[in-house]
């Protein structure tokens, strides 16, 4: 069981009264809204509790890229990432992930990727991921290529990785005659992918795929949505022929620890609430732009998914749909290992500062994470899946 | 006293298309916009004395956007096949919107078997300080207000519920043609000198989409260019405006010369 902790850099001095003037917090909201004295700050705070987790006896930190907007100040995942090679020992550094779409040279990816798994003694995983639909607007990427250009980017960067250089490359959307990245990264065979989503069928079969095998992570969804996924994963496997380990699965969830279960509600409120109604806030036009993705998956999502997050959240409707898991240590840490075991995952990612939550609650409940949760977790954590 | 509209599938080179056609005479091929494929007041007016075809455009109602088709410009020259394919002749090309661009594109590369060139508000050239509104990001109600000037034919169409296959098929087909750069070719107005017919330029004065401002580059590109306005109109001229925008075509194409 390896637990990390992941941080999205949210910009937590958001005016929330936003809403009653615009209707998302990415692309259209005026930047004004980010307040360019207060940026130093936030990211010294955030990047010490990113390193704080390394010094805790987290397996893991991780970092995500999204553009324009006040849900995450990580455009450049890879710059923090590179930080953090320096600020941190142990841990590995998640990198969840890069968009491959949206770039015009994924041999670029390939690079930064090498120089960090090189910065960081092989510590690196890497997440390669399509991009939400509002990164479509973001970027000017046509969506509707945007899974082609996905599996080609792939197709490159693992070449790039993995072939010795120089070699050409000429697919239909990317071309290049010399492909011949120097550093070269140091694990063997090449650095861990994982590939974080909401899941689609087509995404959990190519990931469980016998010849990848990657690490597929389940983000910020109704949990039976993620059972539904990594049953899905593990049956895709078995139709490949062989048995999907733990290690394969993980799962990200917005955590929050306090002294009792009481005290762990009234913190965290407002925050998990602003995440959820505030941060994670788009039209379904911007969400799902144009050929992003299937016309059926696209209806699903207007007609039925989609409800869940554009419905005014509470902790207690969070709560009871899994989105979320706080209490007292005894109570997170019994509830995530019922999931665990439910699940049958090996990679639990918590999300451990959520949205506005201010540094002092971040820390604490870091450190009672940390003490009282993980320990348990590692100890009692089964690898089989559990018997209905 | 409305033809009656025929609908037959075109096959060209592999490419099925759904075809309407309605009238005789001189024949007005006219290419639809982003909105996609529809038999409106003004193709009915235009029906009463020419052969006017109408076709859907690859990737739009049922139909997939073939793998190969990656801009305005394939589009243009899959066109020119189309024209070949039907055996076309001495036609009067026209189109609104997405299917304005499209026919400029058309009309820079081949005019052979064009007679004359209308463009009816136009995409295709992005202008400073006018910028197109955003049909991708819009929700439906703000993209059927811009749709019109007179609100109350906007409310009309918003009480129609629209088909949501139909609605995100067309949207994907315009993103594959028209998202970077958007709904427009900077190379363009490059060639617009190319277009060597008598053109008509046609613009709803109030129009949201593709703001009047845009008129400006195609005047000055296109030699032959004559440009009329209807005033108290907007984007959808021909669903606003079908009996001014069918007169103003009429005496356009009664004009040229064969």
């Amino acid at each position: 069981m390896n637990i990390f902790f992941f941080h999205l850099m949210p910009y937590g001095d958001l005016d929330l009264s936003y809403t009653d003037k615009y209707d998302s917090a990415w692309v259209t909201l005026p930047n004004t809204y980010f307040d360019r004295s207060k940026g130093t700050a936030i990211y010294d705070r955030y990047i010490n509790e990113l390193s704080l987790a390394d010094e805790l006896g987290f397996d893991g930190i991780c970092v995500n890229e999204h553009h324009q907007t006040a849900y995450g100040l990580m455009p450049a995942p890879n710059l923090i990432a590179g930080a953090l090679t320096r600020t941190t020992k142990k841990a590995k550094i998640a990198i969840l992930g890069r968009a491959l779409p949206l770039v015009n040279n994924p041999v670029a990816i390939a690079e930064e990727f090498a120089m960090l798994d090189q910065m960081s003694g092989g510590r690196i995983i890497t997440g390669f991921v399509r991009g939400i639909g509002s990164e479509y607007f973001a970027s000017g990427i046509d969506p509707t290529l945007s899974h082609a250009r996905y599996y080609e980017a792939h197709e490159l960067i693992l070449r790039a990785w993995t072939e010795p250089g120089p070699f050409q490359y000429h697919g239909r959307h990317y071309s290049f005659d010399y492909v011949n990245i120097w550093p070269r990264p140091v694990q063997l065979p090449h650095p861990p992918v994982w590939i974080p989503s909401q899941g689609s069928i087509e995404t959990i079969e190519w990931c469980a795929a016998k010849e990848r095998r990657y690490t597929y992570l389940q983000t910020f969804s109704p949990i039976e949505l993620a059972q539904k996924n990594f049953d899905a994963y593990r049956a895709c496997a078995e139709k490949a022929g062989y048995q999907a380990q733990a290690s394969q699965l993980g799962w990200a969830i917005p955590t929050y620890v306090a002294e009792t279960d009481e005290i762990a509600r009234r913190e965290l409120q407002p925050h998990i609430e602003a995440f959820f109604n505030k941060l994670l806030r788009f039209p379904i036009e911007m969400r799902m732009p144009p050929g992003y993705s299937s016309i059926a998956s696209t209806k699903m999502l207007i007609e039925r998914k989609y409800a869940v997050r554009a419905s005014q959240q509470t902790i207690d409707t969070l709560s009871d749909l899994g989105m979320c898991i706080y209490g007292s240590a005894r109570t997170v840490r019994e509830k995530l290992l019922h999931h665990q075991k439910k699940m049958g995952i090996g990679n639990l990612i918590s999300m451990l500062q959520i949205a506005t939550q201010p540094a002092e609650q971040t820390e604490k409940s870091m450190r009672l994470f940390a003490a009282e949760v993980a320990p348990y977790l590692r100890a009692n954590a089964s690898t089989a899946v559990a018997a209905e | 006293m409305a033809e009656t509209v025929s609908t037959q599938t075109v096959d060209v080179r592999g490419t099925k298309l759904k075809v309407q056609e309605a009238g005789s005479g001189e024949t007005i091929l006219f290419l639809h916009g982003a909105g996609g494929s529809n038999w409106t007041g003004l193709l009915d007016r235009l029906a009463t004395k020419y052969r006017v075809i109408l076709p859907e455009h690859p990737g739009f109602g049922r139909s997939q956007i073939p793998d190969w088709m990656m801009s305005v410009g394939d589009l243009a020259l899959f066109y020119l096949d189309f024209i070949h394919a039907l055996k076309l002749d001495n036609v009067h090309l026209a189109g609104h919107s997405l299917g304005g661009w499209l026919t400029a594109e058309i009309a820079i590369r081949n005019t052979t078997k064009l007679r004359s060139v209308s463009l009816l508000a136009p995409a295709g050239i992005a202008v400073a300080d006018a910028p197109f509104g955003d049909i991708f990001l819009w929700k439906h109600e703000q993209s059927t207000r811009a749709q019109f000037h007179d609100q109350a034919l906007a409310e009309k169409r918003l009480t129609v519920t629209p088909d949501l296959d139909l609605v995100l098929q067309n949207k994907s087909a315009v993103a594959r043609l028209a998202w970077n750069p958007r709904l427009s070719n900077p190379q363009l107005p490059f060639w617009l000198h190319r277009i060597d017919r008598p053109t008509l330029l046609l613009w709803g004065r109030q129009d949201r989409i593709i703001p009047y401002a845009c008129r400006v580059p195609y005047q000055q590109g296109i030699v032959q260019a004559q440009m009329e306005t209807i005033d108290q109109c907007g984007h959808a001229i021909h669903n606003e405006k079908p009996a001014e925008a069918a007169a103003i075509m009429e005496k356009f194409l009664s004009g040229v010369k064969a």
